[in-house]
């Protein structure tokens, strides 16, 4: 490595320009282009600063409405689900509400309804696109895994493994998405659900309709990944904070079954 | 059994056979007393039998212990010992600094992604041999197909300061000459003759050593996650010591923008 003075953060998302008095305090930051604090700053929308970190343009605001349903949709998913239950679990116990959201974001990374579910189904979306037969041969023969830090996929992404039948809630989303959307994915998956879930024999996901919208609204694998994770962070954050007060002692610990009990076994 | 039936028959309690503490009694660690048979265990002994279920000789342990020290850098400007720096310069804590150094550590051109794959290599590449294949065809097949050769090469530098004092301790314990490690040299010198000017890299010897000693990809994977893990702490503390903040402090003008030029905010329609 060289000790060499050209440092640089190359980058096509940010822009400051420093007080006159001081080059390291910022007097004024752009986001694309666009006067962060100067302009944007009580015009613009939560959903238009988030798409335009990601993306060159700002959303129009079919884009911008879609986006803020999303992110509605996916705020809490419940104290049930493994994410939230691992920041409950920093929560309950006092740990920094940076660790909370950690252990949120390490347990929500998965492919068991976390990002990589997420990454894994906008993926199939740019293999098939709209087109059923398509998806049928991926769901029947998906596309070998190299090895990687991630497991093997033990389900077809964006379908429930423990499914008995779609949710009220996916079907729910889905049908307000369908109609939001300014893009064709959307519309195809409300029409083409039950074929594709018989063709798993498994019900369609909350992540598999967000991942459809990430992909209408032209994200990446990449930055839906990222986005799934980010926006599921609110619920786990609150649950966090609120077993804190609840206290240990009303948090579930759960019995235990060992079965390689040396002592059991001397007896 | 499977559907809502099948997490039915886990609500409520844990199944395992890996261990329990029983509070105020005792602790189960894969079938054995932590406090009574393991009271004497070395740590990586402990680690390693938790990742594994098997003991190693204490040759073998001195081996694994030091593919982590070998790898050991307190040099804050490293990518994931740097997370552990700027942690202690914001003023964060340590414990979140070094976790998200270790997390960062998980990345897919050095660490534990390129573990996975460099032992992956190495496996499939000793089955390859064993039916028969040519080993160059086989090389230059995967570097056609991956474009590099995980445990192969290096991004920052070319030389690997490891690799001689990590055979020097193999050599000495009496594990140097193990089939993975005499594979990984022959790539080596495949590579040299075919001029693709990767080297064997210290994550290509550590995947051959660790195969050597019957690690499976998902026991070295988890194996080496604290490798990197002594040189972060001292990153931590010294940035601590230091001003707040100054630790690799940017201006405005080390910004390099590229982007869309000044427009003005319009509402969407």
């Amino acid at each position: 490595m060289s000790n060499a003075p050209t440092i640089a953060i190359h980058t096509r998302i940010w822009r400051e320009e420093p007080e006159s008095d001081n080059p390291f305090a910022t007097r004024a930051a752009f986001c694309r282009g666009y006067d962060v604090y100067g302009e944007m700053l009580g015009r613009a929308r939560w959903v238009e600063m988030l798409t335009l970190l990601f993306r060159e343009e700002a959303p129009t605001k079919a884009e911008a409405d879609l986006l803020e349903a999303l992110a509605i949709a996916l705020a809490n998913p419940g104290p049930r689900d493994p994410s939230v239950h691992a920041a409950m679990c920093g929560g309950v116990g006092g740990s920094p509400a940076a660790s909370c959201l950690m252990a949120a974001l390490a347990v929500g990374a998965g492919q068991y309804a976390g990002g990589r579910e997420v990454f894994l189904v906008m993926e199939a979306w740019n293999a098939c696109g709209t087109d059923l037969d398509a998806w049928r041969q991926r769901l029947a023969a998906p596309p070998p895994e190299e090895i990687s830090i991630w497991p093997l996929p033990e389900h077809p992404p964006g379908f429930n493994p423990h499914g008995t039948s779609t949710t009220t809630p996916v079907r729910q989303v889905l049908s307000c998405f369908a109609h939001l959307s300014p893009g064709l994915r959307l519309p195809w998956l409300a029409q083409h659900r039950e074929e594709l879930e018989t063709a798993t024999g498994l019900p369609l996901t909350l992540s598999g309709v967000a991942a459809t919208a990430f992909a209408d609204l032209g994200f990446t694998p990449e930055q839906g990944e990222m986005l799934h994770l980010l926006l599921r962070l609110p619920g786990a954050a609150a649950h966090a904070l609120e077993q804190h007060r609840y206290g240990h002692k009303k948090f579930p610990f759960f019995a235990v079954e060992l079965e390689n009990n040396p002592e059991r076994e001397e007896k | 059994m499977k559907g809502p039936d099948l997490l039915q028959k886990h609500v409520g309690r844990l199944k395992t056979k890996m261990g329990a503490c029983f509070v105020g009694s005792r602790v189960v660690f894969r079938g054995h007393d932590l406090h009574t048979e393991f009271k004497d265990i070395d740590w990586i002994d402990l680690y390693v039998f938790g990742v594994t279920g098997r003991r190693f000789s204490p040759e073998q342990l001195q081996l694994m212990q030091a593919l982590w020290t070998y790898t050991s850098y307190p040099d804050a400007r490293i990518w994931n010992n740097r997370v552990a720096g700027l942690a202690g310069t914001a003023r964060s804590t340590g414990n979140l600094g070094i976790a998200a150094a270790l997390a960062v550590s998980e990345a897919s051109i050095y660490g534990r992604g390129i573990d996975l794959r460099a032992i992956d290599f190495l496996i499939r590449t000793k089955q390859q041999l064993d039916h028969g294949n040519h080993l160059a065809a086989w090389v230059e097949k995967e570097i056609k197909v991956q474009r590099s050769i995980a445990g192969y090469g290096r991004p920052i530098a070319a030389a690997d300061e490891r690799i001689a004092p990590m055979m020097a301790l193999a050599n000495t314990l009496g594990l140097a000459d193990g089939p993975y490690v005499r594979l990984a040299f022959v790539i080596d010198e495949v590579l040299i003759t075919g001029r693709w000017r990767q080297r064997l890299n210290y994550g290509g010897l550590a995947a051959a050593l660790a195969a050597d000693l019957g690690l499976s990809p998902q026991e070295y994977y988890l194996f080496m996650f604290p490798a990197f893990l002594a040189g972060m702490a001292p990153c931590y503390i010294e940035a601590g010591q230091r001003p707040e903040g100054s630790l690799f402090p940017l201006t405005c003008s080390h910004i390099l923008y590229e982007g869309q030029p000044q427009r003005p905010w319009q509402p969407a329609d």
